[in-house]
């Protein structure tokens, strides 16, 4: 079931949440908003679930071809879950699972064998077989949170909408449940779209990464093209750690007045360096936990701090200690016109990007 | 080493264990007394009191003052008005807490601020504010009254001719004859004032806290709205609600000043049993006299033994 959004907008009061924003969804696919609070993403999917109406006179929801835009929630087939859960404190966890199916008219509801045979299904996808009795306040965040999946997925929806799904879990679980979603929508192969303000989560578990910002989107793409072939400064502050520059101080082709972005792993440390493009700085720090050596670094022209991320083998090999000094060269930069010039996807210099390669090195 | 054996020496002949809040125990029974004796001096003692002058000649006094047919009359207009009060604040108090917890409207903190009206308004303004209003000189009249309602007394009064609504004919008779002042209308008048906040100030912070979700996920599941209201909203807030009635129909038995403006005092007629106990002390009949009011003190004791039961039964739902 695919899902269309067109020319969305919602404002409330003077402020406006959603202005002009079209979005489509293709059947069976796995797709997160993802953007900073306040980008409008939330209210994005509640007005796909109904649960929110766009601007009188603005804009259109089609599920599948078919225009749902003034359906009411409870007749679009959605299936939604929420942040918090918001299970049915005062029902068990067999009860929460069949409400959809036990409110349903007279004419319409199944059987209560039936219904009894579907909750039991469920809970065995989500492997809480045992739990059918308890009530929500006797289980974990985890466990709720799937029970509020499986309460959705009961009337069958054509489309499964997840506010911040895994925003109030802890590390680990997260992470386990995170897992468990996507083998489990592929599985199912249900249209899924799921709010996050978390761009770990969005590339790691969605096919397709939709970024906004301040009531628009401002990207739409793999999580590769995303993450690689930003479309916007915004973009590529949000996916993950960047070095932002006003110059480098060096000469770079078009780079007057320009912002200049560099991922901490593309920052290449040396000890000495002839070559026309390095900059000189010194180490403010050096973490050594982890995966990788991340380096604070402070440049010595203008004490502009520089991020950076180099194997820890490297990190070896170097040697280097805070306080000394040593050369960094960029092997890949993404430049942006400054603001005001920037016009769509065009000024996206990704074949300017790597202007200055270092011709030493290459890694 | 010798430093470590004298410092778990001196662990272990520590006698109490340090607490956070270092206050001297001198304070804490000073403040326990203080409290105690305070409840027992303006609570407790009268309390006792009004048992022990209802029983001062015996049951057999006590028993005796109930079979005063004025007094059977004050017990059950009593009854008639707080069950004509409480389901009738019972609703106003769900849709008053309903609209402010779960909607945005202009005009919503207003509406919150009026709730808590009576709570800051005299009584004995609210009885004289209805008396101002439906009284011969008032702004609205009998006669008035009279006119206005005459299209409802031609309904009601076809409607109780009606098979099977004859019990509808106390009211076509009512908009016929219409009397509110010195009448039980403006006894249920002057209670209803004096009692509504209590549902709702009860409703609104729970219904506040719990949020709109749980109803959010319901009609996303195709509940209709009654469905909703039914089997989420209602069930979230039974306890409360309980509460909020409890509550409400205790002060709408025990209300004595706007009851006292509006009522007239009409012996046998318009008193409620407050009213009716003023009267029986200012008439030295002090064993009738506190005797219906061990009816109010024990109406009070029932409603603190339900008010506990409901706050222990919650507790446990949700440890």
């Amino acid at each position: 079931m695919s899902v269309i959004a067109r020319n969305i907008t919602k404002t409330f009061g003077a402020y406006t949440a959603l202005a002009d924003v079209s979005l489509e969804v293709p059947t069976g696919k796995l797709v997160a908003l993802l953007g900073p609070s306040g980008s409008g993403k939330t209210t994005l999917l509640r007005i796909i679930a109904g649960l929110e109406f766009a601007d009188p006179g603005s804009g259109r929801i089609d599920f599948h071809g078919q225009d749902v835009t003034d359906t009411p929630a409870g007749r679009r087939g959605v299936g939604f879950v929420f942040q918090h859960y918001a299970l049915f404190r005062h029902m068990t966890v067999a009860q929460n699972i069949a409400f959809g199916l036990t409110v349903r008219p007279r004419k319409e509801r199944p059987p209560q064998a039936k219904i009894d045979a579907r909750v039991k299904e469920l809970l065995k996808l989500i492997q809480l077989e045992d739990l059918g009795g308890r009530y929500p306040s006797q289980l974990s965040g985890g466990q709720r949170q799937r029970v509020a999946l499986a309460r959705a997925l009961a009337v069958d929806p054509k489309v499964l909408l997840l506010d911040e799904p895994f925003g109030a879990l802890d590390a680990r679980v997260r992470k386990d449940l995170r897992r468990w979603l996507r083998h489990f929508q592929r599985e199912i192969g249900v249209t899924t779209i799921f709010v996050t303000h978390d761009q770990e989560e969005a590339l790691e578990l969605a096919d397709e990464v939709v970024v906004m910002n301040n009531a628009k989107i401002e990207q739409v793409g793999t999580p590769q093209e995303v993450y690689d072939q930003p479309a916007s400064p915004f973009v590529i502050e949000f996916l993950g750690n960047v070095n932002r520059f006003a110059a480098l101080g060096h000469p770079l082709p078009g780079a007057g007045g320009d912002a200049l972005y560099v991922r901490p792993h593309d920052v290449d440390i040396q000890r000495d360096y002839k070559g026309e493009h390095g900059i000189r700085v010194r180490i403010e720090h050096v973490f050594s936990a982890g995966n990788y050596g991340r380096l604070a670094l402070v440049r010595t022209d203008n004490h502009e701090t520089i991020d950076a991320e180099i194997s820890r083998a490297r990190l070896a090999e170097l040697g280097l200690r805070a306080g000394e000094e040593a050369w960094v060269v960029f092997r890949h930069i993404r430049l942006f016109p400054a603001e005001g010039k920037f016009t769509e996807r065009d000024v996206v210099a990704d074949d300017a990007a790597p202007a200055v390669a270092d011709p030493g090195r290459g890694i | 080493m010798a430093a470590i054996v004298s410092r778990l020496e001196r662990a272990s002949t520590r006698a109490a264990p340090r607490r956070a809040t270092a206050d001297s125990p001198a304070l804490k029974w000073t403040l326990l007394t203080l409290a105690l004796g305070f409840l027992l001096v303006f609570l407790v003692l009268p309390l006792v009191a009004v048992f022990a002058e209802a029983l001062r000649r015996g049951v057999g006094a006590y028993l005796e003052a109930f079979q005063d047919p004025d007094t059977f009359a004050a017990i059950r207009l009593t009854l008639i008005v707080a069950a004509s009060v409480v389901p009738l604040n019972l609703l106003f108090g769900v849709a008053a807490a309903w609209a402010i917890a779960k909607y945005e409207f202009k005009g919503k903190a207003l509406l919150t601020t009026f709730i808590d009206l009576p709570f800051a308004v005299s009584p004995v303004i609210a009885g004289l504010i209805y008396v101002l209003i439906f009284s011969a000189h008032g702004w609205f009249p009998p006669e008035a009254q009279q006119v206005l309602f005459k299209p409802f007394a031609a309904a009601s009064g076809w409607l109780a001719s009606q098979p099977g609504f004859l019990w509808l004919d106390p009211l076509a008779y009512w908009f016929e004859q219409p009397k509110i002042i010195f009448h039980t209308t403006g006894i249920v008048f002057a209670t209803i004032f004096v009692t509504f906040p209590f549902v709702a100030r009860e409703l609104i912070p729970l219904m506040q806290a719990q949020g709109k979700d749980e109803e959010y996920a319901a009609v996303t599941l195709g509940a209709s709205g009654w469905q909703t209201f039914r089997r989420v909203t209602l069930p979230n807030v039974k306890w409360g609600l309980f509460y909020g009635v409890i509550l409400c129909n205790a002060r709408a038995m025990g209300e004595f000043g706007a009851v006292a403006v509006v009522s007239g005092k009409i012996r046998g007629e318009t008193t409620t049993m407050p009213l009716h106990i003023e009267i029986l002390y200012n008439e030295y009949l002090f064993v009738s006299a506190f005797a219906v009011a061990s009816l109010l003190a024990l109406l009070a004791l029932v409603t603190l033994v339900l008010k506990s039961a409901i706050e222990w039964a919650h507790s446990r739902r949700h440890a």
